[in-house]
């Protein structure tokens, strides 16, 4: 690889110092992410400022209707945690389905929603389960967070704190992952509120994003039949050599009954 | 950069590049090279190793991430006694049951073997090794035997960390 600076700094401040004056600056967590697109030379940056010594950035707490998840918290953690399992369940389950075991070891929370790859799993997790995302400079709505392909509301240098997710009465996800990537072909979240259900659609789309049709067929009536016949407009989905937009926009309506099932 | 690690047992300060792999660090460096680079991309695990013993690929972790930290390789399984040739169990159940070919992927299933061992305790069934070697890819496809020992070398840790308690 290219070689770069590296910093490993003690608070959010300094973090931030560090990647003002760190010329191109890239924020480093499992990095499970960013090496890959180091070593490949999608990302060339001049420095990396590593955020595993800051401490209270990863753990998990209930806080009423709230469950936060720290940025720097990995998938086996929240796969494992007590508190998720029986708070959001589908959440751990999500959580146990991201790549293998040693790279949910390693990967975490808050490096997977800042990345934002149109394929990742919690992306629908955040906007299915309607949270919000707590950085250094404040807070951002999951419908306002998600803006597309490696896109996302944070600023140049914001550093997300943690992630507070809305309890829901049920939720699941279902996800048709890529057998070699464990990516997900597409994956969908359902989410169901006494105000509503959500749904969050990944790896079908450009980026993540809600499916309303199915949110108001399953406010109404949170059944498969609600849905049944329900289909996305393959003009918005991908296409690529893993499958054509068509075929991604028939196995998300599998995948919504799957997790309407599961829920 | 100026980077302490504890690599099987034995403490090491080293001046390290940061762009360095932790598998780079271990094998071009320390000459440790059991830890295989298979595909590099972070999907074959024969670059497994444990760090604080965790289960990690470390072809996607830098050597100063390290820093500080625990590091096993295959090399630091077995007893290192003067005079002892043992296998750590784990191994000695991957001789026993053959559970290799080519031998390129072993050190990664190993270290897998462990990482599930650590997670799920000594009593695993089929079904729940084949899930967690998800990570691990053998190219000759021997999967059937590298499971067997799995589930052999869980067992013999199991009985021999009884042993060690009982004693």
């Amino acid at each position: 690889m290219r070689d770069f600076d590296y910093a490993r700094p003690a608070s959010l401040a300094d973090a931030a110092a560090a990647f003002a004056g760190g010329g191109e600056a890239a924020f480093i967590a499992g990095g499970h992410t960013l090496l890959p697109a180091i070593k490949s030379r999608l990302r060339m940056p001049d420095t990396l400022v590593d955020l595993a010594a800051i401490p209270g950035l990863a753990g998990v707490a209930l806080e009423g209707d709230t469950l936060w998840i720290g940025a720097m918290t990995t998938h086996a953690s929240v796969s494992t945690d007590a508190t998720v399992t029986s708070a959001i369940p589908a959440l751990a389950r999500l959580a146990a389905g991201i790549g293998d075991q040693q790279v949910r070891n390693r990967g975490t929370l808050g490096g997977v929603i800042a990345n934002n790859d149109p394929a990742a799993d919690y992306p629908s997790a955040v906007l299915a389960l309607d949270a919000v995302v707590e950085t250094d400079r404040g807070t951002h709505s999951a419908d306002d967070y998600f803006q597309g392909m490696f896109s996302t509301a944070l600023e140049d240098g914001e550093i997300i704190r943690r992630v507070g997710f809305k309890v829901p009465l049920a939720a699941a996800y279902a996800k048709f992952r890529h057998p070699a990537s464990r990516y997900a072909i597409v994956g969908v979240f359902v989410a169901r509120y006494a105000s509503g259900v959500r749904v969050a659609v990944t790896g079908a789309g450009p980026g993540v994003f809600r499916w309303a049709e199915a949110e108001a067929a399953l406010t109404a009536s949170f059944t498969a039949a609600a849905v049944a016949g329900l289909s996305l407009d393959p003009a918005d989905l991908n296409t690529d050599i893993h499958a054509g937009a068509e075929y991604r926009a028939h196995i998300a309506s599998v995948m919504l009954a799957k997790a309407i099932s599961e829920a | 950069m100026q980077t302490r690690l504890t690599i099987n047992g034995q403490e090491h300060a080293l001046e390290v590049a940061p762009a360095t792999l932790l598998v780079e660090l271990l094998r071009d460096t320390l000459g440790l090279t059991g830890t295989h680079i298979g595909c590099d991309t972070s999907q074959c695990g024969a670059c497994n190793v444990l760090i604080d013993g965790v289960a990690v690929k470390s072809c996607t972790l830098l050597a100063v991430q390290a820093d500080g930290k625990a590091v096993t390789t295959i090399e630091g399984l077995a007893p290192t006694d003067a005079g002892v040739e043992e296998l750590h169990p784990m191994q000695a159940a991957f001789r026993e049951h053959h559970g290799l070919q080519c031998g390129f992927c072993t050190p990664g299933m190993v270290m897998a073997g462990l990482e599930i061992v650590r997670r799920r305790g000594h009593d695993l069934d089929a079904a729940t090794i084949a899930h967690d070697l998800e990570g691990n890819l053998c190219r000759c496809t021997g999967y059937v035997n590298i499971i067997k020992a799995i589930e052999a070398g869980a067992k013999a840790m199991g009985s021999k960390a009884g042993a060690t308690t009982n004693a």
